[in-house]
C-alpha cells in the first residue's frame, strides 16, 4: 500500500454533502480524498448542458435550506457563491385566473385580498406563528440531535438542554410546533385561510417529495422542513443558485480543493474495509483501495449500511430498521429547452410571474387525488407540477431569448403496479407536457427538447435508492433523534471510524449542507478525543 | 413643475412603482421593480440601465483648457490621453474637498466635465484669467448608464466600435444613427458603460439599447440599487460620505482627499511643480501626518449580526437597502472612534458591509471596532472588521 493511497479521512460520495464534509475536514487541516462515482460532483445537485447553450438542472433545482453557517464558515462568496433569489410565486387556476406574490408586501395584500378579504391578515397570521415555530425549533435543526440511548455523559447534558428548551417555549408556539409535526398542511390552513387557491398554493409546498398528500397527517412536517430555509434572512425564501444548483456544488468543489480536500473522479466504492470492527479505508469496484482511519458515507442508509458496510458485521436490530426505512420514491423531474416564454392567457405578455416557482397546483383536492394514483402504484393522471423557468432569472442558462424550463412533477411512484418506468417514462411525460399545454395554450410549439427523469433514473444516477429525493422519507419516525436509526442520529456507526453524512441523517434531505457540517463537527470531536 | 429627462416617457411605462425622487429638478427613480434587490441582481447577473440624465455636464474649451484643468482639479490632467477619462476631484485652498466628476479629453484643447452637483459658476469664475470657454451642456445632453456582465453584449451588437474600449476609455460612435460618446465608465464596480446622447435623439436610442438587451435581461434601475452597487464598489457619494467644502458650517463637515480615501488621485504630486488649487495645504497635510481620518471598508460577520437580534428574541432581517444616517462606532473600550457614512447588507457578498471613517490608529485591515445598532429599542454595539475597499471588484470590470 502506497503512502500516497493513506489518508486522514475518505469521504464516499462527492454530492453536496459529501463536498461539504469534505471542506470541513479538510479546513480542519486533515487529509481527505472524496471518492466520486460519477464523471462530475454534485450527486443529485447538478447542471447539465444537454444542448448546446441549454443549461438543464437534472434533478434539484431550487435553494433555500442551505444553511447560513456554512456559507459564512467554509467562505463561500470567494468560491463563488450566488444566489439569485426568486422574485414571484405564481400559481394558475383552471378558470383562467391565478395567484400572484412579488416581492413587495403592499401589493401581496392586494393580491390576496381579490381571492379573499379575510385572508388578507389571515396570511400574515399564518406566516408570523410559521416564523414563530422556526425560531423555536431552530436550535434543535441546526445541532447533532442528543443519542437518547447513549450512556455518554455528553449526550445526558444534550438531553438536559433539549428538556430545557422546550420548557422554555411558549405554549402557543409548542402546540403550533405539535401541530406541524403531527398533523397535515390542508387542516393546519383551514385554522386561518379560506380562500382554496391560497390553501393550495401553501399545501403544493408540503407536497414535494413525500408520499403524502396534503390532507394526510405528516404533511405538515414536511411543510416545515421545506420552510426552515431562509436567504439574507428572510425566512422560507428560494433562490436559483447562480449556474444552476450544479453551479452551487461547483462552488462547494473549488471550496472544498481549495482548503485542501482531494476529489477522485469515476470512483465507486464498492466496500469498506474494516479490522475487528474498526474501519481502515475502502476499496473501488476496480479494486483499487484507499486506506484511511476515518471513512465518512454521503451515501443515504440503505447504501452506507447495507452494501458499503458488510450488514453482517452490525448488529441485528439496526440491520433491521434499516431494512425496513422507507424510501418509496415519488418525485420526478422533466426539464425542457424552450424555444420561447409560454403565454398566460390571463396575463398575455408579461413575464414578471415566471420569475420564481410556478405552481401547477390549482386546488387542495387536485393534489390530494394527484396523491391518490401513487397510493395504488400509478402516476397521477393530473399532475402537481412545480415549475421554473430559470433562464428568466439567469441569463447564462439559456441562449439569449431561449429558455430552460424545469418541472418537478410528482406523483410517480417508484414501483408501477404492473408496468415498469421504462415503458411509462414518455407516458407519464406526454401527461405533464399536456397538463402544462392545458394552463400555456402555446406551450407544445415551444418544446425544442424534453429530458425525462422518473424515479428509476434518478436511482440509477445518483444512487438515491428508490429515487427518493431526501434520502429517505420525512416521517416523523425517520426523523431527528430516528433518522436514520434510533441511537445512531449521531452520525456515528457501530464500526469505529465509518461515520455518515448524507441526506439520511439529520436533519434531512434537500441542498442544505447540514448534514455534511454536523458529521464533521462529531468526526473532528471524536479524533480530538482519541488524541487526548 | 418638477421637470422630466429626455428618456421618462419609456422609463414610467417600464416603471411598476411610479417611485420617483428628485435630483435637481428632474424625477429620477427611486426603483423601478417593487424590490429594488431584484434591480441590484440585474446589474450584477445580467445587465441594468440608470437614466443618469440630470449630471451637470461642461464643455472646458479653448488653448488654455489644459492649463485651466490641471489647475482647477487635482488630479493630474496632463497624462489624460486624447479618448480619454478620469474620475478626478476639485479642492479648496485649504486642501478639502469641494466636488468630484468625471473629466473627458475630446481633443488637446476641449474637456468634457460631468458632475453631480453646479459647477458652471466656480468654473466661469477661475476660468477669467485664462484664455477658455465654458459652456453648460447640462441640458444638450442625456446619458444613460448600462452597466453589468453583460453590458459589453448588448451595446456590441448596436455599436462593434465599443468591443475593443478599455476601462475609462471612450470613443464618438453611433447608436441608431445618432452620434453619441460611449464612455466604460460607470458607478457600480462592474463591467460598464456610459452613452452620451444628444437630447433631440434619446429616445430612439435607448429605444434600440432595449431592443439590444432584452434578450439578455435588461432591466431598468433606481437609487437605491444605484448605492447598493456603489457601496460594494466602495465609491464615496457626495451628499453622503461628504458635503462640498464650499457648503461645510464646521471644520468636522470638511475632508481632504487622504481623509476621504482619495489620495490615490493626486499620485506624484510630491515630486512635481504642477501648481493645482489646494496642493500646498494637502502636502503640508502629508508632511505633518495631521489627517483626522482615514476612511476604510468595515464588515459584519453574519453570525455576528444574527446573534444580536437572535439573543434578545428577534428575527435578524438584514436589510440591503443602505441606510439613510451615519453610525456610530467605537472601540473595545467604549470610545467613540469614528463613524460609517453608508451600511448595507450585500446580497452578493452575504454580510453587511460599510464604508466608514476612523481615526487613522484604527484604520489597519483585520481590527475590530464596534458599531452602534438599535436592536428592541436599545442601542447595542455589534462587532465590525476594518478592511479595505473595495468590497466587490470582478475582474470583469477593468478586464
Ligand atoms: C429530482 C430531485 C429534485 C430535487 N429538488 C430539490 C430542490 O429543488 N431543492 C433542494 O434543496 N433539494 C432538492 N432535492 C433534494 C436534494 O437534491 C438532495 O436531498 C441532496 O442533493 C442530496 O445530497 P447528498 O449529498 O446527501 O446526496 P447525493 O446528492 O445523492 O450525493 C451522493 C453522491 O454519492 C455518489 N455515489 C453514490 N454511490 C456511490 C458509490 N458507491 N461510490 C462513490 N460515489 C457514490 C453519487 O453519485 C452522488 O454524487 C431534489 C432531489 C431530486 C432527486
Amino acid at each position: 500500500m502506497s503512502d500516497t493511497n493513506s489518508y486522514d479521512a475518505i469521504v464516499i460520495g462527492g454530492g453536496h454533502n459529501g463536498l461539504t464534509n469534505a471542506a470541513y475536514l479538510a479546513k480542519a487541516g486533515k487529509k481527505v480524498l472524496v471518492l466520486e462515482q460519477r464523471h462530475l460532483v454534485g450527486g443529485a445537485a447538478i447542471t447539465e448542458e444537454l444542448r448546446p447553450g441549454f443549461q438543464f438542472t437534472t434533478f434539484s433545482y431550487a435553494l433555500s435550506l442551505l444553511r447560513p453557517e456554512i456559507i459564512q464558515e467554509l467562505d463561500l462568496v470567494r468560491y463563488g457563491f450566488m444566489p439569485l433569489l426568486m422574485r414571484s410565486h405564481f400559481a394558475p387556476m383552471e378558470n383562467g385566473d391565478y395567484f400572484l406574490l412579488g416581492p413587495d408586501t403592499g401589493l401581496n395584500r392586494q393580491e390576496i385580498a381579490r381571492h379573499s378579504k379575510a385572508d388578507v391578515d389571515g396570511m400574515e397570521r399564518f406566516e408570523h406563528d410559521t416564523a414563530r415555530v422556526r425560531q423555536f425549533i431552530r436550535p434543535l435543526f441546526d445541532s447533532i440531535p442528543p443519542n437518547l440511548f447513549s450512556d455518554d455523559p455528553a449526550d445526558a447534558d444534550k438531553m438536559a438542554w433539549l428538556l430545557k428548551h422546550l420548557g422554555t417555549g411558549n405554549k402557543k408556539v409548542i402546540h403550533d410546533t405539535v401541530r406541524l409535526l403531527t398533523g397535515s398542511i390542508a387542516d393546519f390552513c383551514d385554522d386561518y385561510l379560506e380562500s382554496d387557491i391560497i390553501k393550495a398554493t401553501i399545501c403544493s409546498a408540503a407536497c414535494v417529495g413525500i408520499k403524502l398528500g396534503p390532507m394526510s397527517p405528516g404533511s405538515g412536517m414536511n411543510w416545515l422542513y421545506l420552510s426552515m430555509g431562509e436567504h439574507d434572512g428572510i425566512g422560507g425564501s428560494w433562490s436559483f443558485h447562480k449556474g444552476g444548483n450544479g453551479g452551487f456544488t461547483q462552488v462547494l468543489a473549488r471550496a472544498a480543493t481549495a482548503y485542501g480536500a482531494e476529489i477522485r473522479l469515476d470512483s465507486h466504492v464498492d466496500h469498506l474495509i474494516t479490522e475487528k470492527g474498526e474501519v481502515k479505508g475502502v476499496a473501488l469496484r476496480d479494486g483499487t483501495e484507499f486506506r484511511a482511519p476515518v471513512v465518512v458515507s454521503s451515501l443515504d442508509p440503505r447504501r452506507t449500511f447495507l452494501e458499503i458496510a458488510d450488514p453482517r458485521e452490525l448488529p441485528a436490530d439496526l440491520v433491521e430498521t434499516i431494512q425496513r426505512f422507507r424510501f418509496q420514491g415519488v418525485a420526478s423531474k422533466v426539464n425542457f429547452a424552450l424555444d420561447g416564454l409560454p403565454e398566460y392567457p390571463a396575463l398575455s405578455g408579461r413575464a414578471d410571474q415566471y420569475l420564481g416557482f410556478i405552481n401547477v397546483a390549482p386546488t387542495v383536492e387536485y393534489m390530494e387525488r394527484a396523491y391518490d394514483a401513487a397510493k395504488y402504484g400509478w402516476y397521477s393522471e393530473h399532475p402537481y407540477i412545480d415549475a421554473c423557468i430559470q433562464s428568466l432569472v439567469d441569463p447564462d442558462m439559456a441562449p439569449p431569448g431561449k429558455h430552460v424550463m424545469s418541472c418537478f412533477v410528482m406523483y410517480t411512484p417508484y414501483e408501477l403496479k404492473g408496468s415498469t418506468w421504462q415503458a411509462e417514462r414518455e407516458n407519464m411525460a406526454d401527461r405533464v407536457q399536456a397538463t402544462l399545454q392545458g394552463f400555456f395554450p402555446n406551450f407544445n410549439d415551444l418544446v425544442l427538447q424534453r429530458e425525462v427523469v422518473s424515479p428509476d433514473i434518478i436511482e440509477a444516477k445518483t444512487g438515491l435508492s428508490e429515487g427518493n429525493i431526501y434520502a429517505g422519507e420525512f416521517f416523523p419516525h425517520q426523523m431527528y433523534f430516528f433518522r436514520p436509526a434510533p441511537g445512531y442520529s449521531d452520525y456515528r456507526t457501530p464500526i469505529r471510524g465509518y461515520y455518515q453524512c448524507g441526506s439520511g441523517t439529520h436533519p434531512g434531505g434537500c441542498v442544505i449542507g447540514a448534514p455534511g457540517r454536523l458529521a464533521s463537527q462529531q468526526v473532528l470531536k471524536d479524533l480530538g478525543r482519541a488524541k487526548a | 413643475m418638477i421637470r422630466t429627462t429626455p428618456f421618462h416617457p419609456r422609463l414610467a411605462e417600464l416603471s411598476q412603482t411610479q417611485m420617483w425622487g428628485n435630483w435637481s429638478g428632474y424625477l429620477s427613480a427611486v426603483r423601478y421593480d417593487l424590490s429594488s434587490k431584484h434591480e441590484y441582481f440585474g446589474v450584477r447577473n445580467a445587465a441594468g440601465f440608470f437614466d443618469t440624465s440630470p449630471l451637470y455636464k461642461y464643455w472646458i474649451r479653448g488653448r488654455d483648457a489644459e492649463l485651466l484643468c490641471s489647475f482647477a482639479f487635482a488630479r493630474d490632467v496632463r497624462t489624460l490621453k486624447l479618448g480619454r477619462a478620469q474620475y478626478t476631484i476639485w479642492c479648496d485652498d485649504d486642501g478639502f474637498i469641494m466636488e468630484d466628476g468625471v473629466l473627458f479629453r475630446f481633443a488637446s484643447d476641449e474637456f468634457l466635465l460631468t458632475a453631480a452637483e453646479p459647477n458652471m459658476g466656480y468654473l466661469k469664475q477661475l476660468s477669467r484669467l485664462y484664455d477658455v470657454e465654458i459652456v453648460d451642456a447640462s441640458e444638450d445632453y442625456a446619458s444613460l448608464a448600462i452597466q453589468g456582465p453583460r453590458s459589453r453584449d448588448i451595446l456590441e451588437v448596436l455599436t462593434p466600435d465599443i468591443s475593443s474600449l478599455r476601462y475609462f476609455g471612450f470613443t464618438e460612435t453611433k447608436i441608431a444613427n445618432t452620434p453619441v460618446t460611449i464612455s466604460r465608465t460607470g458607478f457600480s464596480g462592474d463591467l460598464g458603460y456610459e452613452v452620451i446622447i444628444p437630447v433631440a435623439d434619446a429616445l430612439p436610442v435607448l429605444d434600440a439599447i432595449l431592443q439590444a438587451g432584452h434578450p439578455h435581461g435588461l432591466r431598468p434601475y433606481g437609487d437605491e440599487a444605484l448605492g447598493m452597487t456603489r457601496i460594494e464598489a466602495g465609491l464615496p457619494l457626495i451628499g453622503v460620505e461628504f458635503n462640498s467644502s464650499r457648503y461645510a458650517w464646521t471644520p468636522d463637515d470638511r475632508f481632504t482627499p487622504d481623509e476621504l480615501g482619495l489620495g490615490w488621485l493626486l499620485k506624484g504630486i510630491e515630486d512635481d511643480s504642477r501648481p493645482f488649487i489646494g496642493r500646498d495645504a494637502i502636502l503640508r497635510e502629508r508632511a505633518d501626518g495631521s489627517s483626522r481620518w482615514r476612511t476604510v471598508g468595515i464588515t459584519v460577520a453574519w453570525s455576528d449580526f444574527y446573534e444580536l437580534f437572535d439573543s434578545r428574541g428577534h428575527l435578524a432581517v438584514p436589510d440591503e437597502i443602505p441606510v439613510a444616517w451615519e453610525s456610530m462606532l467605537y472601540n473595545a473600550n467604549g470610545k467613540r472612534i469614528g463613524y460609517a457614512t453608508s451600511f448595507m447588507y450585500s446580497p452578493i457578498l452575504q454580510c453587511h458591509i460599510g464604508i466608514a471613517r476612523v481615526k487613522p490608529k484604527y484604520a489597519e485591515p483585520g481590527t475590530d471596532i464596534y458599531l452602534e445598532q438599535t436592536v428592541n429599542h436599545e442601542y447595542i454595539n455589534v462587532r465590525a472588521t476594518v478592511t479595505t475597499l473595495p468590497f466587490y471588484n470582478p475582474e470583469r470590470k477593468t478586464a
